[in-house]
């Protein structure tokens, strides 16, 4: 705990860079804006508005093996983390968003109307990492099949735990 | 635990065929406005103004089929849903996953050393682009991206841009073959055999090379190897004049892709298409140029553009690109400096095969890096180039071991795929091949 009210202190001396009321960091001198759950869609709707007009990619991380990681500027960290790449042609700059989202309540609002390409991709997080979009239009198995259980790219699902059945095998 | 009986059969909630496309009668307004792509970033007034237009008939007027396969990439996996009122397509949806193999998940289950034997089988068509940006994406994280040799970024240009004219020419033949120009399929191939063979003199392989690695190649170029890349420059623009005259120069082929699967630029941007695609509808937007790696800042090429969004756009980009590509492998072979092709870094780098025989240590150290691999500090890092087919991108998290936590390819041609419905719409289902074929997708790397 101490470690921790170290690093509170600490940035009050220099002030944490914001942008649109939320922290942003650096990862290897990529610029990384943590965002709050709450103010997805507003956010990017707002850096939609300020020629971020492509979004390139949205995947997700699953963090069950690194509980006590640390994601910068006293964001406290969750399971799950929808990361979204955007894309300004204009500024020829990026910027990626990393939402914490939690184990218990695994959904996160669709950014559908604001970039319709988002409509595969989030399919995709959905198949491999079964969070939900809300207001997705059509959140179905994108990769897998329908009829598919469990969700692969999850931490704690085992792989080739499927029983392989030979046929006419003595047992 | 009283939701378990609530729940549906599936623990994600979805049913046997949610898959497919719904039929008219059960849909919502709403998601019928979102298939004809009245949803792309339209005002209320224009999307309403589209619902008016449209003249959709009844149900019983329309059939859904699925089609192909036509197209090379779509044997057996992509399928294609169309409803169609007697040979017009109103609605499309692709229905993917059939090659899905878990390669994300592969992935962290291999070292960084081993990654790029995993990528490298995405998209198979453009493999050395694979490699490049995830090797670039772990030097990044290693923090040695700045530190890479000349001669190795220069060689990484080399195989790159010759990969892209093979990936180019590979369209050329399918694109010739799916408009009915089957003699172009047979003339595409055999170029893309020169390429490939020079690839196999380099690499020892036709495909899936697995030669960019973290920290720079695995070995040098093979003595010869300028005398080959010149025969294959020299041979390939006598060969593409040929092809302008078999293919450009022929009415049938142009009225077949003139004004075919138009998309526009606010669709194209809506959609998040990249590539040949973005660049069909008139943006000048590739990541060479714009955003540029390795030494792209220091050679002269054009981006090619279109103006109409159309199918025949789409094939004269990639016609054109491969000549400045060929323009950027002769500034290539002029600039290729003398020197070391890969870091001489003991954390990733294998000692040099001579020095294994004469010292234990190099062998110790060989056999650590083979079978371990080296150790990659914690972060995240995204790292995008251009590829044939847009902007392939590797999202790479690390916990601090020798395997990625997270290894996220972020394919090109899965995004552009979501293009489709919005070319299809309104044309006729014997456009759809032209379509398909012109978005150039290769399923290997949409379902990885």
């Amino acid at each position: 705990m101490s470690d921790e009210q170290m690093d509170t202190t600490a940035p009050a001396q220099v002030p944490a860079e914001q942008l649109h009321g939320c922290p942003v960091v650096y990862s290897r001198g990529q610029k990384v804006l943590l965002v709050p759950r709450e103010a997805y869609v507003k956010t990017v709707k707002a850096l939609l508005d300020e020629s971020f007009e492509v979004c390139v990619d949205i995947t997700a991380v699953d963090y069950l093996l690194m509980p006590n990681r640390e994601v910068g500027a006293g964001v406290a960290p969750e399971r799950f983390e929808v990361v979204v790449n955007l894309l300004s042609l204009e500024n020829r700059d990026r910027i990626r968003i990393r939402v914490q989202v939690p184990e218990e309540n695994a959904e996160i609002d669709s950014l559908f109307d604001i970039h319709p390409g988002a409509e595969a991709l989030e399919r995709e997080v959905f198949d491999m990492f079964g969070i939900r979009f809300n207001d997705h239009p059509d959140l179905t198995r994108i990769l897998m099949p329908e009829d598919w259980d469990g969700h692969p790219l999850r931490k704690d699902y085992a792989t080739a735990r499927i029983p392989v059945q030979f046929k006419g095998s003595p047992s | 635990m009283s939701t378990i009986e609530e729940r549906p059969v599936f623990a994600a909630g979805t049913n046997e065929g949610d898959q497919e496309m719904t039929s008219r009668s059960g849909q919502t307004a709403k998601e019928l406005l979102r298939e004809v792509g009245a949803v792309l970033r339209m005002s209320e007034a224009e999307a309403a103004a589209l619902a008016d237009v449209q003249e959709d008939p009844d149900e019983d007027q329309t059939m859904i089929i699925n089609m192909g396969p036509q197209h090379p990439s779509t044997h057996g996996v992509l399928r294609l849903m169309l409803e169609l009122q007697g040979e017009t397509v109103l609605r499309c949806k692709p229905i993917i996953g059939y090659l899905h193999t878990g390669m994300e998940k592969t992935g962290e289950e291999l070292s960084y050393m081993q990654g790029g034997t995993n990528v490298t089988r995405m998209d198979y068509a453009s493999p050395l682009n694979n490699e490049l940006v995830f090797s670039m994406a772990v030097e990044k994280l290693l923090g040695i991206d700045g530190d890479i040799p000349e001669r190795a970024k220069w060689m990484r240009m080399l195989l790159s841009e010759m990969n892209r004219m093979s990936s180019h020419l590979l369209f050329l033949a399918t694109n010739g073959m799916d408009i009915g120009a089957v003699s172009m399929m047979l003339y595409g191939f055999r170029e893309r055999e020169e390429v490939l063979r020079f690839f196999q003199k380099v690499t020892g392989l036709r495909m899936n090379h697995n030669f960019i690695r973290p920290g720079g190649l695995a070995a040098d170029l093979p003595p010869g190897w300028r005398d080959d890349v010149l025969e294959i420059l020299e041979m390939l623009p006598t060969r593409l004049d040929e092809y302008e005259v078999l293919l450009t120069g022929q009415p049938i082929f142009r009225e077949r892709l003139q004004g075919v699967g138009v998309i526009t630029t606010k669709e194209a941007l809506a959609l998040g298409a990249t590539g040949p695609i973005l660049r069909s509808t008139g943006v000048a937007w590739d990541l060479r140029r714009d955003m540029p790696y390795l030494n792209y800042d220091q050679v002269e090429f054009d981006v090619i553009i279109g103006t109409y969004g159309d199918a025949y756009d789409r094939y004269s980009i990639r016609f054109n690109e491969i000549r400045e590509s060929i323009r950027i492998v002769h500034q290539i072979l002029e600039k290729m400096p003398s020197g070391d092709y890969r870091i001489q870094d003991k954390k990733v780098t294998p000692p040099p095969r001579a020095r294994i025989d004469e010292s234990m240590e190099a062998l110790i150290h060989h056999f650590k890096i083979f079978t371990e691999g080296f150790k990659v500090p914690e972060g995240e890092v995204y790292v995008s180039i251009e590829s044939p087919r847009g902007e392939i991108g590797c999202y790479i998290v690390s916990d601090g071991s020798s395997n990625p936590y997270r290894m996220r390819i972020r394919p090109p041609s899965f995004v552009n795929i979501q293009t489709l419905p919005h070319m299809m719409r309104g044309g006729l289902v014997a456009d759809a091949v032209a379509v398909i074929s012109s978005v150039d997708p290769v399923l290997g790397e949409v379902d990885r």
